[in-house]
C-alpha cells in the first residue's frame, strides 16, 4: 500500500497518495483540480499561490505535501459559501480591486490571513501585510481600499 | 434608400472557410438572428499596423448574434488581459443597439468564432475596432427596426426601440422584442452599407462607470486562464532550455530522465521535452537531462550595453524634420547637450506564458495566453506546415500581457508536442523561462542637442534615438528648427526585444521631458510655464493645466527643494500630463514617491472607472521602470530570472494617486498605455527638483541617485 496523507481541504477531509517532493500548489491544481491557486514564480516571491494552512497564509509552492498531513487548508474556492461571496471577495468586486485577476486569489487569501490575525488593521498594517504579494497590473490602491473596507464588514 | 441596399440575405460565394465557422456558431448559439458584417477595409487598415502580416479575409465576419431570449453575443478577435474591454465593449454594443447591458455577452479571442484581428495591442481596441463595430451595430439596429416594423405591420419610420423592445411610436403597447424577432428561426443578415453610428449626445450607457464585468469570476478563482484547463490524458511538458541566448545544443543525454516512472521523452530536431502527468515530476526529470552546448556569446553586458549600441553599425532614418539645425544653433542663446540611457526591462506578467494543445480530429487546437490569437494561428500553421484551417487558437483570460504576450513561442511548443504525440500537452513556463524568453523592452540611448533663444522659446531640437523605437520620438513642442533621427539595426541585442507597454514612448518621453526640464532650469524659469510657453497643441496645454490644478501646483524654478516633477506626452491618440512629488534620501539614495497626479485627454471616455484604473495601473507599473527594473545580463546569459532579483512595484511604494479624465466629445482614444509614458521623466524631474541631481539613466537606483547627488556637490 502506498503511503497516503490526510488533511482538511476547504472544510472536507481528504486523502491522497503521498508523493515525495510534491508541493501543495501542484497537489491542489492537479490532484484536486482547484485551479484558483495560481503558479506565479515557484519560489515564494510573488504570492499568487497563497492559501491558508491552519489559518496562516502560506506560499503553497513552497509547502511539501508531507508537511500538510493533519492540517487545515483553505483555498480561494473555499471562501464563498453557497454562492455567497466572502466579505473580502465582495469588497474586491465592489472596489474593482483587480485587473487581469491572476494575482487576485492569492491577494484575497493573504488578506484573509491578515484579517484573521488582526481584524482591524491600519492602512500601514495592510500595506505591510500585503507587501509580499505582487500585482503587475497596478491595482494596489484598490486592493488596499478593499481590504480596509472588508475589515469593517467582517465579523470574525 | 431601398432596403436591398442595406443588406442581402444570400450567403456570399467564394467563401471556403466560412462554412466551418458558421456551423460552429450554430452549434454554439442554436438558432436566432445572426448579423454578419464585412470588415474588409477595417481589417486592411489594422493589418497594415500589425507586426505580423497575413492575407486579409474578404469574407463576412460574424459579429453579433441575437438569441430568442434577447441575449446578444458579440464576437471579437480581441482578448481580455485586464485592460477591461470585456466591460467597456458591452457598454458600446448595448448602447448602440438599444438593448439592456446585461443582455450582452462577449466571445473573444477564438480564431474559429471571432472575426480576424491582428492582435490586442497599441491601445487600439476602442479607437480602431470600436468605430467599425459601432457602425455595424448601428446597421444591425436598423435591420432589426425594419424587421420589427414588418412584424407589427407598420412602416419602418413608425417604430422605435428601447431596451431591446421595438414598439410603435404612438402606441407603445404594440411591440415586439429583439428576442421575439429571433425566436424559432435562424435568420442571417449580411450587411454592406455602414450608416453613421449614434452621436455622443445620444449615449446612455457609454460614459458611465462600470466595475470589471469579470470581477466575480476572478475573486472566486473560477476565471479560466490557459493553465487551468484539464483534459483526460493531459501531460505537462518541460522543455530543455539553453543556459544562454548564445548557446547551441551539441548533445543531450536523456537516459537518466527516461528511467523515471511515467516519463516520456520527445526529441524532434531542436526540441527536447520530458512529459509527465505531473508538472513537478516533469520538472524533476528535466533536471536529469545532461546537455552540452557550444557558446557564441555577444560581448556585451548591462554595463557596456550603451557603448555597444552607439558603436554598432546601424541604419539611420529621419523621422521628422522642420527648418534647419544649423539655423537653430545660430539662433540659440543656450545650447544643452545630453545623453540619456534606458535599460532592458521585462514584461513580467503574473501569469507566465502558458498553452494547452490538443487534437480535434486532424486539427490542432491550442488554448494559449496570447495577445494575438490569429498571429499565433499563423505561427503554428507556418511552423507545423499545416493549413490555417487545421489550427484553432483560443485565448482565455490572460494574466497580464503588456506587449509580452504578442510573442507566442509557448503555443508553438504546445502545438508541436501535441501533433507529435497526439496527446493533450500543457506547456506551462516557469518564471525562469518567462524571464529567459521574454522579448524585453530594448535598452536604448537618446542624444539630444537643444537650445533656447533670448525670449525663452525653444529654438533648436536635434534628437537622436538609438534602438528605443520611434514611437513618441517627435518633439511635441513648437520648435522651428527641429529634427528627429531614429537608429536601428538587426541583431544589436543579445536576446529578444519587443513591444513593452507604449513601446518606444517610455524612453522617448523620459529623455524629452528631462531635456525640457534641463532647459527650464538653465533659464531659471518654472518648468510648467516653460512647457506652456513652448506648446501650441491646445489639448496638450489642456492636460498640463488640468494636472496643475489637480495637484495644486504653484510655479517655482527648479530645483525648488519641493520634489515636484512635471512631464507630459502623447501616446495612442491620447494626451497625458503628470506631476509627481518625491522625497530623496540623500544618504541612501532611495527615492520615495509620495504623490502622482495625472490628467488624460482620451477623447470620449466609454468607461471612466475602467480608464482610471488603467491610469492608476500605468502609474504603479511605471514606478518599476523608473526606480528598480533592469535586466542584468552577460552576453546572452540573463541573470535576472525571478522576482528575487528583479524588483517590480510593491504595496509600500503606492503613492497617493490623483487622476482626472478630461470630459471630451471627441473620438475615443487609447487608454491602456498613455498613462505610463511619463513615469520615467516625471520622477527624474521630481528628483532633480528635490536634490538638484539629474539622472541620465533609468532605472534610478539608489547607487545612481547617490552618484548624481555627488556630482552636484
Amino acid at each position: 500500500m502506498a503511503e497516503t496523507i490526510q488533511f482538511e481541504l476547504n472544510g472536507k477531509k481528504v486523502e491522497i497518495p503521498l508523493e515525495k517532493n510534491q508541493t501543495l500548489l501542484w497537489a491542489l491544481r492537479i490532484n484536486f483540480n482547484l485551479t484558483g491557486t495560481k503558479y506565479g514564480c515557484g519560489l515564494g516571491y510573488c504570492g499568487t499561490c497563497t492559501v491558508l494552512m491552519d489559518n496562516e497564509p502560506v506560499r503553497s509552492c513552497g509547502i511539501l505535501m508531507e508537511d500538510v498531513a493533519g492540517k487545515k487548508i483553505t483555498t480561494i474556492e473555499g471562501m464563498s459559501v453557497n454562492g455567497k461571496l466572502h466579505p473580502i471577495q465582495q469588497a474586491f468586486v465592489d472596489h474593482d480591486a483587480l485587473q487581469c485577476g491572476y494575482c487576485t486569489p492569492g491577494m484575497i487569501m493573504n488578506a484573509y490571513g491578515l484579517l484573521l490575525k488582526n481584524p482591524n488593521p491600519t492602512k500601514e498594517q495592510i500595506v505591510d501585510g500585503m507587501e509580499g504579494n505582487l500585482c503587475r497590473c497596478g491595482a494596489h490602491t484598490h486592493i488596499i481600499d478593499a481590504i480596509e473596507s472588508a475589515s469593517k464588514k467582517m465579523k470574525i | 434608400m431601398k432596403d436591398d441596399k442595406y443588406y442581402r440575405d444570400e450567403v456570399p460565394e467564394n467563401n471556403p472557410t466560412f462554412e466551418v465557422d458558421r456551423r460552429d456558431f450554430v452549434k454554439l448559439l442554436g438558432g436566432g438572428l445572426f448579423i454578419y458584417f464585412q470588415l474588409g477595409e477595417f481589417l486592411t487598415g489594422v493589418a497594415a499596423d500589425a507586426e505580423q502580416q497575413r492575407s486579409v479575409p474578404k469574407d463576412y465576419n460574424a459579429f453579433i448574434h441575437i438569441a430568442d431570449d434577447g441575449k446578444v453575443t458579440c464576437m471579437i478577435g480581441k482578448i481580455e488581459m485586464g485592460q477591461g474591454i470585456i466591460t467597456s465593449f458591452p457598454q458600446m454594443v448595448a448602447d448602440e443597439l438599444d438593448t439592456p447591458l446585461e443582455s450582452v455577452k462577449m466571445v473573444m479571442g477564438d480564431t474559429e468564432l471571432c472575426p480576424y484581428d491582428a492582435g490586442t495591442w497599441g491601445s487600439l481596441s476602442t479607437r480602431s475596432l470600436g468605430p467599425v463595430m459601432l457602425a455595424a451595430i448601428a446597421e444591425a439596429r436598423l435591420v432589426l427596426l425594419e424587421m420589427g416594423a414588418e412584424h407589427l405591420g407598420v412602416g419602418k419610420d413608425e417604430v422605435t426601440v428601447e431596451n431591446g423592445v421595438i414598439f410603435v411610436k404612438n402606441k407603445k403597447s404594440k411591440k415586439v422584442s429583439y428576442g421575439q424577432l429571433a425566436s424559432g428561426k435562424k435568420i442571417e443578415k449580411y450587411l454592406e452599407v455602414k450608416p453613421k453610428a449614434k452621436d455622443f449626445s445620444e449615449y446612455k450607457i457609454r460614459g458611465k462607470s462600470f466595475n470589471h464585468a469579470d470581477g466575480v469570476a476572478k475573486v472566486t478563482g473560477q476565471a479560466m486562464y490557459s493553465g487551468d484547463f484539464r483534459m483526460p490524458g493531459m501531460l505537462y511538458a518541460k522543455i530543455l532550455r539553453p543556459p544562454s541566448h548564445g548557446a547551441t545544443l551539441v548533445s543531450a543525454d536523456t537516459s537518466e530522465a527516461e528511467k523515471l516512472d511515467g516519463i516520456s521523452i520527445v526529441r524532434d530536431k531542436d526540441l527536447i521535452a520530458v512529459l509527465h502527468t505531473d508538472f513537478e515530476k516533469a520538472e524533476a526529470a528535466l533536471s536529469k537531462v545532461k546537455a552540452e552546448y557550444k557558446f557564441d556569446e555577444m560581448k556585451v553586458d548591462d554595463k557596456t550595453v550603451f557603448k555597444h549600441q552607439l558603436d554598432f553599425k546601424s541604419e539611420s532614418r529621419v523621422v521628422k524634420s522642420s527648418g534647419d539645425i544649423a539655423t537653430g544653433k545660430s539662433n540659440s542663446e543656450f545650447i544643452i547637450e545630453s545623453e540619456y540611457h534606458n535599460s532592458y526591462v521585462a514584461h513580467a506578467p503574473m501569469e507566465p506564458h502558458t498553452a494547452l494543445g490538443f487534437m480535434e480530429g486532424d486539427k490542432v487546437v491550442v488554448r494559449a495566453s496570447t495577445q494575438t490569437p490569429f498571429g499565433t494561428q499563423d505561427g503554428i500553421s507556418r511552423e507545423l506546415g499545416i493549413g490555417l484551417d487545421k489550427v484553432r487558437v483560443i485565448a482565455p483570460f490572460l494574466g497580464g500581457g503588456f506587449g509580452g504576450k504578442t510573442a507566442f513561442r509557448q503555443a508553438i511548443e504546445a502545438a508541436r508536442l501535441t501533433k507529435l504525440t497526439g496527446k493533450p500537452i500543457m506547456v506551462q513556463w516557469s518564471r525562469q523561462e518567462e524571464f529567459f524568453y521574454d522579448n524585453f523592452r530594448p535598452a536604448a540611448v537618446i542624444k539630444i542637442t537643444s537650445g533656447t533663444d533670448k525670449a525663452g522659446k525653444i529654438s533648436l531640437w536635434d534628437y537622436h534615438e538609438y534602438f528605443a523605437g520611434a514611437r513618441g520620438s517627435d518633439t511635441i513642442y513648437d520648435v522651428p528648427d527641429a529634427k528627429t533621427t531614429s537608429y536601428s539595426a538587426r541583431e544589436v541585442h543579445p536576446f529578444g526585444t519587443g513591444a513593452w507597454r507604449a513601446p518606444g514612448n517610455n524612453t522617448n518621453t523620459y529623455a524629452r521631458e528631462s531635456q525640457i526640464d534641463r532647459m527650464a532650469a538653465k533659464l531659471g524659469v518654472d518648468p510648467l510655464d516653460f512647457r506652456l510657453k513652448n506648446l501650441k497643441d491646445e489639448r496638450m496645454i489642456g492636460v498640463l493645466k488640468a494636472v496643475a490644478e489637480l495637484f495644486g501646483y504653484t510655479p517655482a524654478k527648479g530645483p525648488s527643494g519641493r520634489g515636484y516633477g512635471i512631464a507630459c506626452g502623447f501616446d495612442a491618440g491620447s494626451y497625458v500630463a503628470h506631476i509627481a512629488e518625491v522625497k530623496v534620501d540623500k544618504t541612501t539614495g532611495k527615492i520615495q514617491v509620495i504623490r502622482v497626479a495625472c490628467a488624460q485627454d482620451m477623447g470620449f471616455c466609454i468607461n471612466p472607472q475602467g480608464s482610471i484604473i488603467q491610469l492608476e495601473g500605468c502609474i504603479m507599473m511605471g514606478l518599476g521602470y523608473a526606480l528598480t527594473e533592469e535586466v542584468k545580463f552577460t552576453g546572452g546569459d540573463i541573470h535576472t530570472n525571478n522576482f528575487g532579483n528583479y524588483q517590480i512595484p510593491v504595496f509600500s511604494w503606492t503613492p497617493k494617486i490623483q487622476t482626472k479624465i478630461l470630459d471630451k466629445n471627441e473620438a475615443p482614444q487609447g487608454g491602456g498605455e498613455p498613462g505610463i509614458i511619463c513615469m520615467g521623466g516625471v520622477i527624474a524631474n521630481a528628483v532633480f527638483d528635490d536634490s538638484g541631481a539629474r539622472l541620465y539613466q533609468l532605472p534610478m537606483t539608489p547607487e545612481r541617485v547617490l552618484e548624481a547627488i555627488a556630482k552636484v556637490k
